[in-house]
C-alpha cells in the first residue's frame, strides 16, 4: 500500500480511508483523532472524538460538555486499533495533552505529529521520536532565520527588567493554552516567588494545568475592581499575564507605565515586535525551530516528510537537499491558535 | 561593540522618544572614548565606508547559506542586516568579541580584498544582535527611529545645553568627537567652528490649519509661492588661508554640493543662502520629475549639466560675509537678501518673488491660479504659498507662530489596486505598497487596466489591516513578494488617490507619472467599473 492511500490530505484535514476518520479535522467531521487542544486542531461538533485526557478535558473546558456526539480516552503508548488500521498516541511537547498519532498498517507506519517542540517543558511530558516510513511535520518557524535561544535566557531577561523597573507593571502576551503555562512554570523555576497576575481570558485554562498537578505557584486573576481600589499604583512592580490580544488593548493601558511584553518565537523577528509595539520580546516557543526540526526530520528516518502548515516550501526544500522526499501538503485551516499564525491575520502575529 | 549592539537593540524597541533620548544620553554617559563617539558617529550618519557595501555581505552569506532559503528568509524578514545576522551559522568562541573603535578603523582602512575575511571574522565572533549591529553599521543605515537631531539631542543632555549648541559647532568636528564631549562634560573649551561654510539648522513651516485666516491680520504676512523642488541651503565661505570653500546642504544638513558644480562654481560671494533647488530650461522652471533625473547621482557628466542646468530660488538670506543675519527680521533679511543676488549676479540664483496680495480673499484667488498672479511660465512647479510673518526670525527648528505653508488643493482620482507588495522594516509581513490603475480601451477593443501609480501610504493601521486581508483573499497569482489582485470590471478594490500634479512619462506604461500619490480614500462601496478612466487623468496634463 502507498502512504497515499492510507492518509489522504482532504480540505476536511487527513483522512484514513480504511479506518474512516479524520486527524484534527477543520470542519465536523464523523470520527476525529485530536493530537491536542489548541482551537485549530480541536473544533467542537465531531460525532465522536478520540484523544488524551487532557486534550478532551481541554475540549471540555473550552467548548462545553457536549462538544462531541461521543468520546473516548488514548492512553498514552497504548494502540487503539480502528477498522484495520492502529493508532497510537504518542507525547509531542507541544502543550499539555499534546500527543502525535502513529498510523501503522500492515507495516506501514506514518507520524502524525501535529504541533511539537524539543525544548525541555516543565508543563508536559517530552516529544517521544518514533522511526517511521513517513513523517508528518508542521513547519511554523521552518526558516532558517528562526532559532529559539534557551527559554530560560528569555525568562531571565523578563525579570532582570522587572528588578530594573521596579515601579512599571510588566505585561506579557502569552497564548492562553500552553505558552501562558509554560512561562509561568519558567518563571518560577528561575526563583521568582511574588504572586503572578492573570488576566480572566487565561483563568480557566490555568486552573485545568493546577488541577492536572502542575505546580505553577500563586497565581492570581485580576478582578474589575482590583486596580480601580488601588489606583494608578496598582501591579507597579507586578508580572501580568494576558493573551497576546490584550497587551494591545485599552485594558493594558490602565496599569502603572506598563512594559509591554510578548513570549512567541516570532519576536525572533524585530519587525513583528515592532508591529504589536513590544519593548520586550522574549523569544520562547511552543514549535520547533528550524535546527530542531531538522534534527527530528533525521532522528525518525522516514524517507517522506509531508509538510502540513507554516513555511512549507523552505522546510520542503531543505529536505530534498538532504536527499529525502519533502511534500507541501497546503492544509488549509491550521495556525489559528497559538503561534502558527495564518497568512490572512497579519494583526493577530500571535504568540 | 556589545555594549554598542545593545543600544541599538534597546533602541530599536523603545517606542517612546523620551526613552530613547535617556537610552542614547545614559550610554554616551556611561560609555568612554572613543567608544561613545563613534556611536555617535552612527547614530548622526558620520560613518561611511568605502569598501563595505551592502553587495559584499550578500556575497558572505551566499557562500554559507543556501541561495533559496536565504531569498525565502529575506523575503519574510525584509531586512538584509536582520537576516543575514540570523542565519549567520553560529561559531560560538572563534574570536574575540571585536572593540567598536576597532570596527570603525577595520571598516575604514581594510583594502577590497581583505573587507570580506575581517567581516567574516567578527560575524563569527558576534551573537546574534551584535551580528545585527555591525552589519546595521556596515550598511549605515541603522533603522532604529533614532535621527541625526535625536543623538545630538542626546549628547547635548550631556552638557544641559540645547541641540542647536551642539549643532553650531558640528560641522568644524570629527569622529570620535572626544572634544565635543570634553565640552559638554565642562573639561574643556567650546570646540572652534573652525568651518567657513557650516550648515544652519534650517527653518520649517506648519500647514495652515481651518480658522486661522480668522485669527491673523494680511497685513502682518509676506506670501511667496511654494516651488516644488528640493530644499537646500548653499553656503560659501573664506578660510584663513584665503581659499574659499562652497558647500551645498540638504534640509538635514547632508552635503549634496559633489553633483552640483554648476552651483557651487557660481556663488562666488561669501554668504549662506536659504532656497528651493530646481532645474531651470530657457528661463523656466521644470518638473520635479526633471529634477529627479538630476537627483542622487554621484557623478555628474557634462551632458547631465548642459540637460538639466540646477538652479536655486532663493528666499532667504542667513549669513553674509561673517554676519549672522538670523536674529534680524524677515523684512530686513530680504532687503539684505535682494542686495547679495544683485551683488552675485549670476543667472543660476534667482529671488523668489512675493506674491502681492492686500487681503486674504486676494491671496486665495492668486493660489488658485499662480499663472496670472506672478508666476507665469513656472506656476507648474507651483505647490502652493508660504505665509512668513513680516517680523519672524530665522529660527531653527519648527518654531511655532510665525511660518506656515498654505497647499494646493491635491487632484483626486478613483483608480483599482491592481498589485500589492510586502512592506519592508515594520511591513514586512503586510501587503502595504500599492499599484493602482485607470481604465481605457485596450488594443482589442475592450476595456483593460493600465497602472498609472503606486502608493504605500495615506491609510491607517487599521485599513492597513483590512486592505491586507482583502490582498491575501483575492490573490490572482503570485510574483515573489508581489501578489496580482482580482481587478475585474465587477470585482476588486477602488483606492480615491491623491497626488499633486501629473506628468508625461516614457518610463510608464500609461505615459504619466504622479507626483506625490498617496490614498486618500478606500472605497469599499465602489465597483472598480466606475472608476476614473485615463481620459480623466490626460485632461490635467500641463499643456
Amino acid at each position: 500500500m502507498k502512504p497515499s492511500d492510507l492518509l489522504i490530505p482532504t480540505p476536511a484535514g487527513l483522512y484514513c480511508p480504511l479506518a474512516d476518520i479524520h486527524i484534527d479535522p477543520v470542519r465536523p467531521v464523523a470520527r476525529a483523532l485530536i493530537t491536542h487542544g489548541h482551537s485549530d486542531h480541536a473544533r467542537a461538533g465531531h460525532g465522536a472524538v478520540l484523544a488524551t485526557s487532557e486534550t478532551l478535558a481541554i475540549m471540555a473546558l473550552r467548548y462545553g460538555e457536549a462538544f462531541t456526539g461521543s468520546r473516548q480516552v488514548a492512553a498514552p503508548g497504548e494502540t487503539t486499533r480502528i477498522g484495520e488500521v492502529d493508532f497510537r498516541f504518542v507525547p509531542a511537547g507541544h502543550v499539555l495533552g499534546s500527543a502525535q498519532i502513529v498510523v501503522e498498517h500492515k507495516g506501514l507506519r506514518i507520524v502524525v505529529s501535529g504541533d511539537y517542540k524539543r525544548e525541555r517543558d516543565p508543563t508536559c511530558a517530552p516529544f517521544e521520536p518514533v522511526i517511521c516510513d513517513v513523517f508528518i511535520t508542521e513547519a511554523t518557524f521552518g526558516l532558517p532565520v528562526f532559532r529559539h535561544p534557551p527559554a530560560s535566557a528569555e525568562t531571565a531577561k523578563l525579570l532582570d527588567s522587572v528588578r530594573l523597573f521596579p515601579e512599571r507593571t510588566h505585561i506579557v502576551g502569552a497564548y492562553s493554552l500552553g505558552k501562558a503555562q509554560r512561562l509561568m512554570a519558567l518563571i518560577r523555576e528561575a526563583g521568582y516567588e511574588r504572586p503572578l497576575f492573570i488576566h480572566g481570558a487565561v483563568e480557566k485554562i490555568t486552573e485545568l494545568y493546577q488541577a492536572e498537578g502542575i505546580p505553577l505557584g500563586d497565581v492570581r486573576k485580576i478582578e474589575p475592581g482590583d486596580r480601580k481600589a488601588e489606583g494608578r499604583k496598582a501591579f507597579a512592580g507586578e508580572i501580568v499575564i494576558c493573551p497576546p490580544s490584550a497587551i494591545q488593548d485599552l485594558w493594558s493601558r490602565r496599569f502603572p507605565d506598563p512594559v509591554t511584553a510578548f513570549a512567541s518565537g516570532w519576536m525572533r523577528i524585530r519587525a513583528r515586535a515592532r508591529q504589536k509595539g513590544v519593548e520586550l520580546p522574549l523569544i520562547i516557543s511552543d514549535h520547533a525551530d528550524w535546527d530542531d526540526l531538522q534534527a527530528t526530520i533525521r532522528e525518525v528516518q522516514a524517507g517522506e516528510i509531508w509538510i502540513t502548515h507554516g513555511e512549507a516550501e523552505a522546510l520542503a526544500h531543505w529536505c530534498g537537499t538532504v536527499g529525502l522526499k519533502g511534500m507541501p501538503l497546503h492544509l488549509v485551516g491550521y495556525g489559528d491558535e497559538g503561534e502558527a499564525e495564518p497568512e490572512g491575520k497579519p494583526a493577530e502575529a500571535s504568540a | 561593540m556589545n555594549r554598542f549592539a545593545w543600544l541599538l537593540d534597546r533602541l530599536a524597541y523603545e517606542p517612546r522618544r523620551n526613552g530613547k533620548l535617556a537610552l542614547i544620553a545614559d550610554y554616551l554617559r556611561t560609555t568612554p572614548d572613543p567608544d561613545r563617539g563613534y556611536a555617535l558617529a552612527a547614530m548622526t550618519g558620520g560613518l561611511v565606508f568605502q569598501n563595505a557595501k551592502p553587495g559584499l555581505i550578500r556575497a558572505l552569506i551566499a557562500e554559507r547559506t543556501d541561495p533559496v532559503l536565504f531569498a525565502l528568509s529575506y523575503d519574510y524578514v525584509g531586512d538584509l542586516s536582520e537576516t543575514v545576522a540570523l542565519m549567520w551559522p553560529a561559531r560560538h568562541g572563534a574570536n574575540d568579541v571585536p572593540h567598536l573603535p576597532d570596527v570603525v578603523a577595520g571598516l575604514q582602512k581594510s583594502g577590497k580584498t581583505e573587507m570580506p575575511r575581517l567581516i567574516a571574522s567578527w560575524l563569527d565572533a558576534l551573537d546574534e544582535t551584535g551580528r545585527w549591529a555591525l552589519l546595521k553599521l556596515i550598511t549605515g543605515a541603522l533603522r532604529i527611529g533614532v535621527s541625526a537631531r535625536l543623538a545630538k539631542t542626546a549628547a547635548a543632555s550631556l552638557g544641559g545645553i540645547p541641540a542647536d549648541e551642539v549643532e553650531q559647532v558640528w560641522h568644524g568636528l570629527e569622529p570620535p568627537y572626544t572634544a565635543l564631549f570634553a565640552w559638554l562634560e565642562g573639561r574643556g573649551p567650546r570646540p572652534e567652528a573652525s568651518d567657513p561654510a557650516p550648515f544652519r539648522p534650517v527653518m520649517l513651516s506648519h500647514a495652515i490649519e481651518d480658522g486661522d485666516f480668522d485669527k491673523f491680520d494680511a497685513a502682518e504676512f509676506a506670501a511667496e509661492w511654494k516651488w516644488d523642488g528640493i530644499r537646500v541651503q548653499a553656503v560659501a565661505g573664506t578660510r584663513p588661508d584665503g581659499g574659499r570653500t562652497v558647500r551645498l546642504y540638504s534640509r538635514t544638513g547632508e552635503e549634496i554640493g559633489a553633483a552640483f558644480p554648476d552651483l557651487t562654481e557660481a556663488l562666488t560671494q561669501d554668504g549662506a543662502l536659504d532656497g528651493e533647488l530646481l532645474v531651470m530650461r530657457d528661463g523656466t522652471v521644470q518638473s520635479f520629475n526633471t529634477l529627479q533625473q538630476r537627483l542622487n547621482r554621484k557623478q555628474v557628466t557634462a551632458k547631465m549639466l548642459a540637460g538639466f542646468p540646477a538652479h536655486i530660488r532663493v528666499y532667504d538670506l542667513l549669513a553674509e560675509g561673517d554676519e549672522d543675519l538670523r536674529e534680524l527680521s524677515y523684512v530686513e533679511r530680504r532687503v539684505r537678501l535682494e542686495a547679495f543676488l544683485g551683488r552675485l549676479g549670476s543667472t543660476r540664483f534667482d529671488l523668489s518673488p512675493r506674491i502681492p496680495f492686500a487681503s486674504w480673499e486676494e491671496l486665495t484667488v492668486a493660489r488658485a491660479d499662480p499663472a496670472s498672479a506672478g508666476a507665469g511660465g513656472d506656476a507648474e512647479a507651483v505647490e502652493g504659498c508660504m505665509l512668513k510673518r513680516l517680523d519672524s526670525p530665522y529660527l531653527p527648528g519648527r518654531p511655532k507662530g510665525y511660518w506656515y505653508k498654505w497647499k494646493r488643493d491635491a487632484r483626486l482620482v478613483d483608480c483599482v489596486l491592481m498589485y500589492a507588495q510586502r512592506g519592508h522594516g515594520k511591513r514586512s509581513s503586510f501587503y502595504s505598497d500599492y499599484t493602482f490603475g485607470v481604465w481605457r480601451v485596450g488594443e482589442t477593443g475592450a476595456d483593460e487596466l493600465v497602472p498609472v501609480g503606486k502608493a504605500y501610504f495615506g491609510f491607517t493601521d487599521e485599513e492597513l489591516i483590512e486592505i491586507d486581508r482583502y490582498v491575501r483573499k483575492n490573490t490572482e497569482n503570485r510574483f515573489g513578494p508581489v501578489r496580482e489582485v482580482t481587478h475585474t470590471a465587477v470585482s476588486g478594490l477602488v483606492f480615491e488617490v491623491a497626488f499633486e500634479g501629473l506628468q508625461r512619462s516614457t518610463r510608464h506604461k500609461s505615459g504619466l507619472a504622479m507626483r506625490f500619490p498617496r490614498i486618500s480614500r478606500i472605497r469599499w462601496d465602489k465597483p472598480p467599473g466606475e472608476a476614473d478612466r485615463i481620459e480623466t487623468l490626460e485632461a490635467l496634463l500641463p499643456g
